[in-house]
């Protein structure tokens, strides 16, 4: 059985682990096996039910006062015994900021290694074999673990959702014995969280921003298209975040995030190595930029040799144009 | 206040990775290596807290001879002492294996830290697992990606980054903090520290001195392959006034590419 991690935030599920668990239902039937859910805290009920339809074969909720607040000790606790009564043969989690802090914590817990943050999984002679970026996406790593339980976190936006097109199944709830006093620390307040506002990683469309964008006040621009598409977001080249134009949380790059969204539009970012190797598993890229030399045009598929401050208006118009129809 | 502070050596993020596809490894020759940029928050931030808290800052680094060069950049910022957790082998991207052996590091060292800093990721590993392996083990709090700490007494604030916003964390201490781009603006080296840290004798242990057994330090990732990924090819320049080639883009991302 591969147990798939389902986040959720205000009872709804996160995309991320639907992608998750589609993935491990895709494998889980070619090594003859099930995938099954499990969520952590209260009010999970619409969410748990969610997940038959992605895949799960069964869906367990845990609850108990260690999970009342985010901690990865405490979360990673409460796992650890669902993992020691149920013997997955594999653990999948989403590579979101909770994935990335639980995922390892737990690995330690079971004293495993991990498959951090994969872009594509197979069977191969009977084991699962895991892809994944190194330096930013500068070189890909294949490999098998050798440990058992396998633990592996999936980049978001990689995995195609699998449709099963069921409604309901076995639901299990358990309340997990530990105390709020196993942990020495948790999340006490979520901050400055927009609503719909997404993370680059999360976005199927990013709309970003370099040197060229000449300062901080025409990244107005950017979030106007921004606010155009459904499910984009505002990105951002490492010379623009140093330059004090936008928030670091933007910035795509090697040592900024990396990103895999539909569409990746460049303004004004020239393409040194390190935001090249942050955004070139893009499925699209589009360059607006002055230098027709610009490195950026090397990988686009689409390039425009222009000024983009009178390239983004009338793009603007066409986007909505089309989105309206 | 006892501060240790976990550094690696990376190459710089500006170089070509070229692979040995055969032997499975990075061709090293020709790199420029340099300290993990997400380390020199996590090394700033200590040395702040030091000021502000007085006590002492330990850097700690795993791998081969050549990071005694990175060890003494830490130095010249700052750092009170450094030490090499030296480790011949090549990297096997492998955060349990690293986190095994600094687990035993600080456990051998007495007495053990308030605080215990990473980078919030290696730039090259890509792993963020670390850290968070190495708090389990030590059986201490963490928290990871942090963008602001505050630490009074024996209980820490920290605010880390999240998908579109930030999450507060409160914690007791001794605990594991990972560093993100914004948590501080990392100070220069000085001449002075340059010049010092030159002189400076830096202990290195070997992992036997650990009492790290061989079968502690097999690596749990079997390697099938290492690849660079397919180059992408440059696509077609639109032409025309920027409302045409705007109409252009649009048509094509919608027609041609099945985007949007």
């Amino acid at each position: 059985m591969i147990l798939v991690y389902i986040e959720s935030r205000k009872g709804a599920v996160k995309k991320s682990s639907l992608e998750a668990l589609s993935e491990a239902r895709r494998r889980a039937d070619e090594l003859q096996t099930e995938a099954q859910a499990v969520l952590a805290g209260e009010g999970l009920d619409a969410a748990a039910a969610a997940c038959f339809g992605y895949g799960a074969s069964k869906v367990t909720i845990l609850d108990g006062p260690v999970l009342e607040a985010y901690s990865a000790q405490g979360y990673a606790l409460a796992l650890e015994s669902l993992v020691r009564e149920t013997k997955p043969e594999a653990i999948f989690f989403s590579a979101t900021s909770l994935g990335k802090d639980l995922a390892p914590r737990l690995a330690a817990r079971l004293s495993v290694s991990l498959a951090s943050e994969c872009i594509r999984l197979a069977v191969k002679e009977g084991r699962l074999e895991y892809t994944r970026p190194i330096f930013a996406g500068k070189a890909l790593l294949t490999f098998k673990l050798k440990s058992r339980p396998e633990l592996a976190s999936l980049r978001p936006n990689i995995f195609p959702l699998f449709v099963a097109g069921k409604a309901g199944g076995e639901v299990v709830k358990k309340t997990v014995p530990l105390g709020a006093d196993q942990v020495q620390g948790k999340v006490v307040e979520i901050l400055g969280e927009k609503a719909g506002a997404l993370d680059v990683t999360e976005a199927e469309v990013i709309f970003s921003g370099g040197r060229g964008m000449k300062g901080p006040e025409n990244f107005r621009l950017l979030q106007e298209l921004s606010e155009v598409v459904p499910r984009s977001a505002v990105g951002a080249s490492r010379s623009a975040v140093d330059s004090g134009w936008i928030d670091h949380q933007h910035q795509v790059g090697q040592t900024g995030k990396t990103v895999s969204p539909n569409v990746y539009f460049a303004f004004g970012i020239s393409g040194a190595i390190q935001h090249l190797a942050g955004m070139s598993s893009s499925k699209v890229i589009v360059a607006v930029n002055k230098d027709p030399e610009a490195p950026i045009f090397k990988v686009a598929d689409y390039g425009l040799a222009g000024d983009l401050f009178q390239v983004i208006p009338p793009l603007k118009e066409e986007l909505k144009k089309l989105l309206a129809e | 206040m006892n501060i240790f502070v976990f550094v690696k050596r990376v190459p710089d993020t500006e170089s070509k990775i070229k692979v040995d596809q055969a032997q499975k490894i990075i061709v090293e020759e020709g790199l420029n290596f340099i300290l993990n940029p997400y380390d020199e928050y996590a090394l700033e931030e200590a040395l702040k807290l030091r000021e502000a808290k007085g006590g002492k800052v330990t850097v700690i680094c795993l791998g081969p001879e050549e990071c005694l060069t990175v060890l003494r950049k830490c130095l010249a910022m700052g750092a009170d002492e450094a030490v090499l957790l030296k480790d011949a082998s090549p990297e096997r991207y492998d955060g349990w294996r690293t986190a095994r052996i600094l687990a035993k590091a600080v456990q051998t060292k007495t007495p053990g830290a308030d605080l215990y800093f990473f980078g919030k990721q290696s730039v090259g590993a890509d792993n963020s697992q670390v850290p968070a392996m190495t708090a389990e083990l030590l059986g201490l709090p963490q928290v990871n990606v942090v963008v602001k700490l505050q630490v009074e007494g024996n209980r820490g604030t920290a605010v880390r980054e999240i998908e579109g916003g930030e999450e507060k964390v409160e914690f007791s201490l001794p605990a594991v903090v990972s560093a993100q781009k914004g948590l501080n603006e990392p100070r220069y080296e000085t001449l002075k520290g340059i010049m010092a840290a030159k002189k400076v004798q830096i202990p290195v242990l070997l992992l036997e001195d650990l009492g790290l057994k061989p079968e502690d330090l097999d690596a749990g990732l079997e390697i099938t392959a290492l690849d660079t990924p397919p180059a992408r090819k440059a696509g077609r320049m639109l032409a025309g006034t920027p409302e045409e080639s705007a109409r252009e883009l649009v048509r094509l991302l919608r027609s041609e590419a099945k985007i949007i």
